[in-house]
Order: C-alpha cells, then structure tokens, then sequence
C-alpha cells in the first residue's frame, strides 16, 4: 500500500535521487512482521533506543569531562554539582547502561529460548554477540572515566587479563597501558575509544538489521510464515507496541534515575582513584559479576596451563561460546515451547547465571569458590554437552501448521479474512 | 577484458605480465599499509617521558626490624620489608617442591635481612595487604591479595591461591648499607 505522502511531487522528487521515503516505506511501514510477536520482541528496539540515548548523553558529558588523571574525577563531581542538568544527564548515562545490558540480555535469552539464532538467522545472531562484545568494551572502558578506586582497579583487573597471554602477555599489557600501570596514557586512551565504540556499535547494528529483515523476525512459534495470511504491517502493529514498551521502559527507568541513581552503582567509586590501595573488595559493574565468577572459579592448574590463564580462556570463551551455538544446537525446532527438556534446561540456564552473578558479587572464599566452579562446568556443559545432545535424544511436540492457526483459535478459517481487515483499518 | 583475455589465450599460459604486475603492486600496497600501521600502533607504547621514570633511590635508615615500607617506582608500588630472624629461617627453609613457582629465598633477597618486592600481585595486578600493621598477612606471613585470595610468604612467594607467579624482585644496588637505588 502507497503511502499518500509518496504523491507529493516534492517527496517523488528526492526519492527518484535518495530513494529514503521509498526505503522507509518498505522497512518501517510495510515490512511484514509476524502476526504473533510477544512483548519478548520488544527488546530490539528498545536496545536501538536505549543507545541513542546514551550516545546523546554520552556526547553531551563529553563536552565538561577531562580526561586527565589529576582534573577527570573532579571534573565529574563538577557536572554533578555545577553543570546544569549535568547530575541528570550523567545519571541517564549511567543508569543507561545498566538498562542497555538488562534489555540486551533479556533479548539474548529471548534468542535462545524461541531458537532465533537457527537457519536463516545464524549471521544475524553472529552479528547480535559481536554487538555484546563491543558493548563490554565500551562499558568496561566508559566505567573507568571517572577515575574512582573502582574505575581504577577495575582497569587494573582487566587489562591483567591480558598477561596470561603466554610469552608476549607482558608486552601486550604495557602497550595497553602506554606505561607501567593503569596511568595517564591509559585514561587518554580509554577516553578516546569509549568515544568511538558507540559508532561502531551502531554500524554492527545496521548490519544486525539488515540481516534481520532479510528473512523478518522469529516468533514465538518458531515456525516459518506460510503467507500473508501470517504477516501483518509492521507500522501501526508493532510501532505502536513498540512505544507501549517503550513508555513502560522509561517509566521504570526514571524511577532509577530520580529516585535510586546509585542503585546499581559502587560507593566506593566515589573515592578518587589511589594507585597505592587497592579497595578490599573489587568487585565489576553487575553486568560482568557472571563472567568475573568464571574466571575465579579456576583455582588450580591444568599440567602446563596456569590457573590465571585457564580463568582468562574461560572468561572469554563464555562469549565466545555463543558464537557457535546455531551448530551446536541441531534441533530443527527453533521454538522452546515445542521442545520439552530444552524448555526446563532454558530456565536451569537462567538460574545458573544468576548464579554465577550472586557468587561474582561475594569474596572468593570458602563456599563461593565450589558452587562457582559448579556453576561454571553447567554453563558451559549447557552449550557444549546437552545442546548437542538434545539435538539427538529429544521428542519435540507436534508443531502447528500456520501461524494465524493458533493465533485465529484453531479455526483455519478464509486465511485472506483477517489481513484484510488490517488494510482497511489501516 | 577482452584485450587481457586475448593475452591469456595467446600465452597459452594461466600466467601472463598482467598477473605479475597485479601481484606485485598487491604486495607492495600491502606492505606498504603494514609499515604505514606501525606507527599507529607503537604510538600506544610507553613514551620517552614515561620510559624516563625508571629508576627510584630510598633511604632505609629508618626502618626498623619487622617494619615494612611502600614506595613508587614506574608508578608501582615496591614493598621494601626489613625481615626479623623469623621470617628469614621460614622463608630459608622451606622446601622448594612445595612452591608453585619455585625459587630459593636466596636468589630473591640479596642480603636476607632486606626483601625488596613489587607490590603488585602476580594474578590481576592488586596491591596485597601486609604492609601496615593490622593488615592480614595471609597464611604464610607474608602477603595476601583480597582481590582473588592469593597468599604470598616472608620471601614474596606464591603458596596459594589463583596468582601464578611470585612477586617480582625489581633489579636493585645497595648504594651504600642504607641506601638502595631500585630499576
């Protein structure tokens, strides 16, 4: 259906040498979505709106920060305290990205559990954690800026990582830092790229996109559309649930922000960095406490392989793991809810991670140490044992045989009724 | 392409100028762009002022026997501990096959009564406590890092815990009985 804006001669005119309205029209308008999508597809788009605003907020904190090891945690005590709105903005930004991992790995979970990341979607989902991984980077270096204990310890931690590379280890960590600690060079350096990883972020996510209206979204059925009668416009159906979401979003998310700013925060970040005393307890952001607990968990060595470098192998291979879960997982069911070990497994999944974040978040002590190591062989047996192997011993239940079938109560009913309808309405 | 397709018929050859001169200006664009990326990478090393930082002088005169002090040398801390008679015959004495990474406390402290350690644990790069009175000193008397629960002995050695290494002995000369010049 034409858009009537598209018989404006003014609008013919720039589409003939910039087709963008035409583009529009197809992406944003009438591209055919699933008719069945659940609020669990909210979740893309609001990861999309989630990052503008922290490039917005991010661009306008960048314009009363100094990256300078002697003015960089005053100058944010200065947008604090004497820019103007410069507390909301900063407290936006903040809590923004703690909101933009929460949506992310909610939207990530929603990929495993409706098997998303199954053919035709294997690159969209590759594209999907390779945005992840720009997103840690860019979080871990924005987190170090305002140069507290925590954001300086935390560099410390990180960038050690590193050293467990055998052999060069020690000359890639001085390179990271352009010196002998975690100094001046470094928070130049972290500055600079935490400006930049946004905009390549934003480049993996056109990609993401892209590959997603290739074939169009998954859904809760996990099966393919079989016609139109299975498809409805994305504008107004999904624009106006997306805002609806959206709206609830935002109305949680000002209550962190007005009424709990430092919920997810660490008072301790509050105290200007000292190179000479470490905090008693380091512990990251909430949203890397998993992958903290993973590499910690390894406690011992492995004949030639030092505990520290097995922990940094296991750290980031609990990412890279999810690079190859579309071949791990040979279910030709995408849909959890046709598939009734994966479902239970799903939720054991969940809780393992929780788990693993609880046990990140507490001194590596006593108890904490077992049930992180348990922790860590479940999360990765999931991926690497029983994926696989549900693949083979699981009976998945019957599949429907159309999306409208279940949505329209089981009535196959005229299958052009109801698309016909929306035209009108429309 | 007709004209090179041509050229390839009549050379009888899959090879022919064209293909040389294609993979000849590619190679050298290539390493071309690897040596025009150099300094685009080495530029993050440490720079010359930085690198100038290297050596400290300290003063031990005034630590007393059992005392501890920190300072800074290329921005790292540097425990310097006058060790008692104790400490020395436990550091002296254990056996090197119980070590993770062995080392006779000898090689690690030029004169016994002084070990001169960088205070930085070999795991992830925390500063461990044991330096100021009160601090736990883990279980071998030496050092512990609260970060990931490593304990290091009297001689800086790793006993237990994730960190791999001992804590490094920085290059140093004694100057004089009192006086030590680290890097």
């Amino acid at each position: 259906m034409t858009q009537p804006w598209m018989k404006n001669r003014l609008v013919q005119w720039i589409d003939y040498r910039l087709p963008m309205f035409s583009f529009a029209e197809k992406e944003l308008i009438d591209y055919p979505t699933p008719r069945n999508l659940s609020y669990w597809w909210n979740f893309g788009s609001l990861a999309g709106i989630v990052l503008v605003i922290m490039i917005v907020t991010g661009i306008v904190l960048a314009m009363h920060y100094t990256p300078h090891v002697d003015h960089a945690f005053d100058s944010v005590e200065r947008i604090m305290r004497d820019v103007n709105y410069g507390w909301l903005i900063r407290y936006i930004h903040t809590n923004g990205g703690s909101a933009f991992f929460i949506i992310v790995y909610i939207h990530i979970f929603r990929g495993l559990y409706y098997g998303s990341y199954k053919s035709p979607r294997e690159i969209l989902w590759i594209l999907g954690v390779v945005i992840l991984l720009c997103m840690m980077a860019t979080a871990f270096m924005g987190y170090v800026l305002p140069w507290g204990q925590m954001s300086f310890w935390g560099a410390t931690v990180i960038t050690n990582l590193f050293s467990a590379v055998p052999i060069v280890g020690d000359i890639i960590v001085t390179w990271l830092w352009g010196g002998f600690t975690v100094d001046n060079p470094t928070l130049n350096r972290f500055f600079s790229l935490h400006y930049l990883m946004p905009f390549v972020i934003v480049g993996v996510v056109v990609l993401h996109l892209v590959s997603l209206h290739q074939h169009g979204s998954n859904n809760p059925l996990g099966i393919d559309a079989k016609g139109p009668q299975d498809k409805i416009p994305f504008h107004p159906y999904y624009t106006v649930k997306d805002m609806f979401g959206l709206s609830a979003f935002l109305t949680i998310f000002a209550g962190f922000v007005f009424f709990a700013p430092n919920f997810f925060g660490e008072p301790e970040n509050y105290i200007p960095a000292d190179p000479l005393l470490t905090p008693p307890h380091i512990v990251p952001e909430w949203y890397f406490l998993p992958y903290y607990a993973i590499l910690r968990s390894i406690t011992f060595d492995i004949w030639f392989l030092s505990a520290k470098l097995i922990g940094v192998v296991l750290m980031f291979g609990s990412i890279l793991v999810l690079f190859l879960v579309p071949w791990l997982d040979r279910s030709p069911v995408r849909s959890a809810r046709y598939r009734p070990i994966y479902k239970q497994l799903f939720w054991v999944l969940v809780i393992d991670c929780v788990v693993l974040g609880w046990v990140g978040g507490n001194p590596p002590e006593g108890i904490f140490v077992i049930i992180g190591q348990i922790a860590t062989l479940y999360y990765f047996a999931h991926f690497l044992v029983l994926m696989p192997l549900l693949s083979v011993i699981e009976t998945p239940r019957p599949l429907p045989t159309s999306i409208a079938e279940p949505v329209l109560g089981g009535g196959s009913g005229p299958p052009a009724a109801a698309p016909q309808t929306m035209e009108k309405a429309q | 392409m007709a004209d090179s397709e041509d050229i390839r018929a009549g050379d009888g050859h899959g090879e022919t100028r064209r293909d040389f001169l294609y993979l000849a200006t590619g190679a050298f664009g290539a390493a071309g762009g690897a040596i025009a990326l150099w300094p685009l990478i080495h530029q993050m090393s440490p720079a010359r002022d930085t690198l100038a930082l290297a050596t400290t002088e300290v003063d031990l005169s005034p630590i007393e026997v059992g005392q501890s002090i920190t300072v800074v040398w290329q921005g790292k801390p540097v425990f310097i501990r006058r060790r008692t008679e104790a400490e020395i015959e436990e550091a002296g004495t254990v056996a090197l096959d119980d070590l993770p990474d062995p080392q006779p406390d000898a090689e690690r402290a030029r004169k016994p009564e002084w070990l001169i350690v960088v205070g930085v644990c070999t795991h992830l790069g925390c500063i461990p406590k044991g330096q100021a009175t009160g601090d736990r000193k883990g279980e071998y008397g030496g050092w512990f890092c609260p970060c990931h629960g490593s304990h290091y002995d009297t001689s800086g050695r790793i006993r237990k815990g994730p960190a791999p290494k001992n804590l490094p002995v920085p290059s140093y000369e004694f100057l004089s009985d009192s006086l030590v010049r680290i890097g």
